[in-house]
């Protein structure tokens, strides 16, 4: 994964940034998740297949857990997912060149409004 | 009675009409499963399946379909085919309705 | 009924501009067809046999006039004239160009309709009884509770590309007429010391195994019911399977875990998302109950009524199969059959559709209901105005008197458009209708539900019809399987399938072995279909379906 996803846009990717670093598959059992995890800088949920939408509950469940690092998704995730991403707690979304090169920054920054039309924080959901 | 021996065709779906197409000898896209290129077995249909794969921009759920020959014509093998062949039995839409208007 | 605030119409705009650009990225190749695929599903559009297939959503079955023209508007311009009407209350188009339907969606969304997670593996049309609002033996209105849940799944970013699709299902009355025992979630609206919530009814589902619903919770407080959706979604979306299409649906999940384990693991979650939505959601729910008030019921004689019932026994027959009875003594909840002998189930023209938007302006405070069963409701119709809109509806081809009788058949689209299918629906139920009818037997054999599914996935719902016809392919053929005995209503039960199935010529000589065997067996008129096969069970359908003489066995 080299670029980083966020709502600017494109920008490389370096891990060596973080500190602790945390790695998930998107079949991670949470009740697995220990709390030594929840100090780290930068947890990683891999989406092994975008239609695979475990990651985001997982996502969801870091965060009402208490988690309050980095948190990225990776993998194959589309662009048409970044509101998702975002709205299930992820800070931002690793890429490879390949998909970049198919999905470019303007699809990506087609989705960077997603606190927009957002029926479920108008419904009270909290962060 | 004799079986009929079973050869192959290449179909799809248009990517944006929808409608049922077959690839014919020149690897061009037509309506008329009579046009249809056809192939004695999947192994020889192979190289042009994965040429009709390749063709995101026009065709849709790329597969090969059973055909056999009834008086020298190609026919669906099975009742599935007959159906995209020709439209529903409910009403005389697809290509049922288009075929008059040749 | 409900309207739209800016935020929907937003919501939708948003929407549809975004379904416009991955329609014309997928046409330049920038999506593949494996990514376009989820994105064209959760927003309604199927590839079918012939064509693609646009599902448009009528949230809980309930639309107006002006949508109802729009959907006519929309057959004509865009399909072939008529539309679809279906067992979860939305209606298909079977025709239109995938070039074509982000016009098709801005136009749905001027008459505040849209086509939303009506597919995929989203969570879908949350559907409601169709005699919401109207019926004397409901606690509530289910219809608010179908708006606000509707609004809370919508877009929901977790639940996007879950295992499989997730049906929610809510009725108000112990009565259920919106099948709540065979969906993923179904509802209940109870009253429990002067609180309403919801008996939560959880792993319903036909399909290849399908299975009748049991209680989750026999009381969630409304306040607490998004969260507990959420919770049950959410532990779902986690463990439900991805391996096997066939095994990911939560009836499968509770079936593999157990009931318990499942009550477990949403009361863990239902811990961490308790206080999620709280006020601000009821505060919402109490502007969406606003738009749900009954309507400006009009007092008036109902003499004249009484005196055409009497005189006409047309409009008699039809009164009695037609109407039921409103919880206004002076108002009829009326049923318009879309099973004309013949026809195929469920299906309207664009003329027949605008016949009705005009009467339901006219006639029944234009309001309108879709029921499962693939008919169309008007519930609120003054007993004064039935013989004239009976009398309308009558030259539109919408007056066939058989609600509830043998010809008024639930079927599927069958192998005549769907992909799924493995054998054709639609031609038994029309050779079933014009049968019966043309031995005018309809009204002795009384009420009987009789539901045809073109493959395994049962969107027919035959495993509740009181006679169901499977459709399947066997060594290149169609061929046609009988269950008896199954019930949608709050008695929900899966029919017995009763031996080999029949082929595409047998299968009306076999259902109509099945009658002669119910009109020698029942006590007299008044003991319908169902209550004599509950009391004399499948053993005598068996014979008489499949006699005991050699070289008579019609099955296959």
């Amino acid at each position: 994964m080299n670029i980083l996803v966020t709502d600017q846009g494109f920008s490389p990717l370096t891990h060596a940034a973080y500190g602790v670093i945390k790695t998930f598959a998107a079949d991670t059992d949470p009740a697995t998740i220990t709390a030594e995890v929840f100090t780290a800088d930068l947890i990683r949920i891999e989406f092994a297949s975008f239609a695979d939408g475990r990651g985001f509950t997982l996502a969801r469940l870091l965060r009402l857990r208490g988690f309050r690092g980095a948190l990225h998704a990776y993998g194959h995730v589309i662009s048409d997912q970044y509101a998702m991403a975002r709205r299930s707690g992820f800070d931002a979304v690793e890429i490879t060149d390949t998909l970049a090169a198919r999905q470019p920054q303007q699809d990506w920054l087609a989705r960077a409004n997603w606190q927009a039309h957002d029926y479920q924080s108008r419904l009270g959901k909290s962060a | 009675m004799s079986r009929k021996t079973i050869f192959k065709v290449i179909t799809a779906n248009h990517l944006t009409l929808g409608d049922v197409i077959y690839l014919d000898p020149w690897g061009a896209w037509v309506r008329d499963l009579r046009s249809a290129q056809v192939f004695d077995t999947a192994e020889r249909a192979q190289s042009r399946l994965d040429l009709a794969h390749n063709q995101t921009d026009v065709a849709v759920g790329v597969y090969l379909a059973d055909v056999h020959f009834i008086d020298g014509e190609i026919q669906p093998a099975h009742f599935r085919e007959a159906f995209r062949a020709t439209g529903p039995s409910n009403y005389h839409h697809g290509k049922q309705e288009l075929a008059e208007h040749v | 009924m409900y309207k739209y605030s800016d935020f929907d119409t937003e919501f939708v705009r948003e929407r549809n501009s975004q379904f416009r650009a991955q329609v014309a990225r997928r046409i330049s190749g920038a999506l593949s067809e494996d990514e376009f695929k989820p994105l064209r599903l959760m927003n309604g559009v199927y590839l079918q046999l012939h064509a693609y297939m646009l599902r448009v959503a009528i949230p809980y079955g309930t639309l107006n006039s002006d949508q109802m023209a729009m959907l006519a508007h929309i057959a004509e311009r865009w399909d072939k004239g008529y539309g679809h009407f279906t067992t979860r209350q939305n209606i298909q188009f079977n025709w239109p160009n995938l070039s074509d339907i982000p016009d098709i969606l801005d136009t749905l969304a001027s008459e505040e309709m849209h086509a939303i997670q009506t597919s995929g593996n989203t969570i879908r049309n949350v559907t409601a009884d169709h005699f919401a609002g109207a019926a004397a033996d409901e606690v509530a209105d289910p219809r608010p509770y179908a708006e606000w849940i509707r609004q809370w799944s919508t877009d929901h970013p977790e639940f996007q590309f879950l295992p499989r699709k997730f049906k929610i299902a809510v009725t108000g009355s112990d009565n259920d007429r919106a099948v709540i025992r065979a969906h993923d979630i179904g509802l209940q609206l109870v009253e429990q010391a002067g609180k309403l919530g919801m008996r939560v009814i959880i792993g319903g589902g036909l399909g290849r195994t399908p299975m009748i619903g049991k209680v989750l919770d026999d009381f969630v407080p409304i306040p607490d019911l998004l969260a507990y959706l959420e919770s049950v979604v959410s532990v779902w979306n986690l463990i439900g399977r991805r391996d096997n299409k066939y095994k990911a649906r939560i009836k499968i999940t509770v079936h593999e875990h157990g009931l318990d384990d499942i009550r477990a693991r949403v009361t863990e979650r239902f811990n961490q998302l308790q206080h999620q939505y709280q006020d601000t959601a009821l505060a919402q729910l109490d502007q969406i109950k606003s738009h749900f008030t009954p309507p400006q019921y009009r007092s008036g004689s109902v003499a004249g009524f009484d005196r055409d019932y009497r005189a006409n026994p047309v409009f008699q027959s039809w009164v009695d199969t037609n109407t039921v009875a409103h919880k206004n003594p002076d108002y009829a909840i009326v049923t318009i059959s879309l099973k004309a002998h013949g026809h195929t189930p469920g299906d309207a023209t664009a003329a027949q559709m605008r016949v009705i938007a005009d009467l339901a302006q006219t006639f029944a405070h234009d309001e309108i209901r879709i029921s499962h069963e693939q008919n169309v409701i008007l519930p609120h119709v003054h007993k004064s105005d039935l013989f004239a809109l009976w009398s309308a509806l009558k030259p539109a081809g919408l007056a066939i008197a058989n609600i509830g009788l043998i010809s008024d058949i639930i079927a599927c689209p069958g192998m005549d458009y769907c992909a799924l299918a493995t054998a054709r629906s639609i031609p038994v139920a029309q050779q079933i209708a014009q049968r019966f009818d043309a031995l005018e037997l309809e009204r002795d054999i009384g009420p009987i539900k009789v539901k045809i599914s073109g493959c395994i996935n049962a969107c027919g719902h035959h495993h509740v019809g009181h006679i169901g016809i499977l459709g399947l392919d066997r060594a290149g053929v169609e061929n046609y399987q009988i269950t008896l005995g199954g019930d949608a209503t709050q008695n929900a039960r899966v029919g017995d399938r009763t031996g080999p199935g029949f082929s595409a010529d047998a299968i009306l000589p076999a259902i109509e072995r099945i009658i002669d065997a119910y009109l020698a067996l029942r006590i007299d008129r008044n003991e319908h279909f169902i209550t004599t096969y509950q009391r004399v069970g499948l053993a005598p359908f068996q014979a008489a379906l499949y006699p005991q003489e050699r070289g008579a066995h019609a099955a296959e």
